[in-house]
């Protein structure tokens, strides 16, 4: 499945943004791993809340960098759910087994 | 210099209520008394932090025993750890799991033995009744990020299908399935823990069906057999590269494994700085890199993927550290691993883990 205007993304139950003061970068920590992130992936995450579809996404980080960053953002949240990372969940108010069928 | 290591595995205590003869532990494990205090394991998640440590596994034996857990939880969350609790479920009740997830635990896994009860009890060595289920519904009832971890072997792999619904069941997030890997008592009892040929490619057909089937839902770690694969692993990523293990009685090592090398010098860690261990120390730099290699892993071009399989299986094998793995089918000892592989119809009759008794049970 991949991302689309309509999916309404959120972060995997496991995975949490922390901050490594080692290297000093945001870094996405999940169990057994761990991925450092940019500013612009920490801003995109941030703003996956399962809520937020990712037209309404593109739409707020397009503004604040005043160009259009949509396919960007598709393509960022493509990667992080083939890695189980971003959970896409386009059917979030449909009925709860419906996303696991087109899986 | 070297890499900044990523992981480390705290192994809290060696005590335990499960008797596994699989378990990783060496043969010969140290009591309560020379245990870590609570100060030396604090201290160490801090150097561990400075070095650029992310990930930390608690794990054991059975690191619910450890009265400071949820102490010493705190404090990795405080230094911006990601914290895996690796349990048995056995002692988890419900105000240690409400104190845990207020000290800040990232992520419970919670090791089951098989569907089948008689043979999980079999397996453990004890009598465990419901108590993991009961465990698994409590991190549920909290709202905890949870795997289920299983360890595949002989007597429990015709049960993979079962397992599978079985965490599916339990609202597992995560479900790990690791086939054994043989140190310690697993290397003790690895003629009665080795499958069969039919048991891993059936296993393996199951797996990868269930891995689809599960996307989105519940993320499905297979971890494959090595004496079935065709080159060995990338053992912890290489040794001395990302990983550090720090055992019940405070020896820093690279690899589950390492305290079979007898010609290795461990270093305490309330002796020496994790810091100075991870770049200076002797153990940590006698297989980094790839001059120690001998033929044919020193021209192989596979070398900077696997970088020789296992050091710890190499020495348990061979008798040498710095002789390919013979997992790899270009090992001149690969020979060591078919016959392993024929050794598939003994009885189950375990030799279970005991703390004090591995000399003598050897």
């Amino acid at each position: 499945m991949a991302a689309t205007l309509t999916s309404r993304p959120r972060l995997w139950r496991l995975a949490r943004i922390g901050f490594d003061r080692v290297r000093q970068r945001p870094v996405l920590l999940y169990p057994e791993g761990a991925m450092f992130l940019n500013d612009t992936g920490k801003a995109i995450l941030e703003l996956c809340d399962g809520e937020r579809s990712v037209a309404e996404i593109s739409d707020l980080l397009g503004t604040r960098y005043g160009a259009d960053v949509t396919s960007d953002v598709i393509e960022y949240l493509d990667m992080l759910a083939q890695r189980d990372l971003v959970i896409l969940g386009a059917w979030a108010s449909a009925s709860p087994s419906e996303p696991t069928s087109h899986a | 210099m070297p890499n900044q290591p990523t992981t480390l595995l705290a192994e809290l205590t060696y005590r335990c209520p499960l008797h596994c003869p699989y378990c990783s532990n060496p043969l010969q494990m140290s009591r309560a008394e020379a245990e870590l205090s609570t100060d030396d394991w604090k201290r160490v998640f801090t150097q561990a932090r400075d070095l650029g440590v992310l990930q930390l596994g608690l794990s054991g034996g059975e690191p619910l025993v450890r009265k400071d857990l949820e102490e010493l939880v705190a404090h990795a969350r405080d230094e911006g750890l990601y914290t895996t609790l690796v349990t048995s479920a056995l002692g988890l009740t419900r105000p240690r799991a409400e104190r845990l997830r207020d000290a800040g635990i990232d992520h419970i896994q919670i090791s089951f033995q098989d569907t089948d009860t008689a043979n999980a009890d079999r397996i453990a060595g004890i009598k465990l009744g419901r108590q993991k289920y009961e465990g698994a519904a409590l991190v549920k009832s909290l709202d905890l990020a949870f795997s289920v971890n299983v360890v595949l072997h002989r007597g429990n792999l015709d049960h993979l299908g079962q397992i599978i619904e079985m965490a599916a069941e339990l609202g597992a997030d995560r479900l790990e399935l690791a086939n054994t890997q043989y140190y310690g008592w697993a290397e003790k009892n690895r003629h009665m823990l080795m499958p069969t040929r039919a048991q891993v490619e059936r296993s393996r057909e199951i797996a990868e069906a269930a891995i689809r089937r599960y996307k989105g839902q519940m993320q499905i770690l297979y971890v494959l057999p090595d004496y079935y694969e065709q080159y060995p692993k990338p053992c912890y990523g290489g040794w001395g590269n990302v990983y550090i293990l720090v055992t019940p009685d405070g020896r820093a090592l690279p690899c589950h494994g390492a305290t079979q090398i007898t010609h290795l010098e461990f270093v305490d860690v309330r002796s020496h700085d994790l810091g100075w261990i991870w770049e200076r120390s002797p153990i940590f730099n006698a297989f980094r890199g790839d001059a120690w290699m001998k033929e044919p892993c020193r021209s192989c071009p596979r070398k900077a993927q696997d970088f020789g399989g296992c050091r710890c299986q190499a020495f348990a094998l061979t008798g040498d550290a710095t002789s390919t793995d013979p997992v790899c089918s270009l090992s001149p000892r690969h020979d060591l691993i078919e016959a392993a592989l024929s050794e598939t119809t003994a009885p189950l009759d375990y030799i279970y883990r005991e703390v004090g008794t591995g000399t003598a049970a050897g």
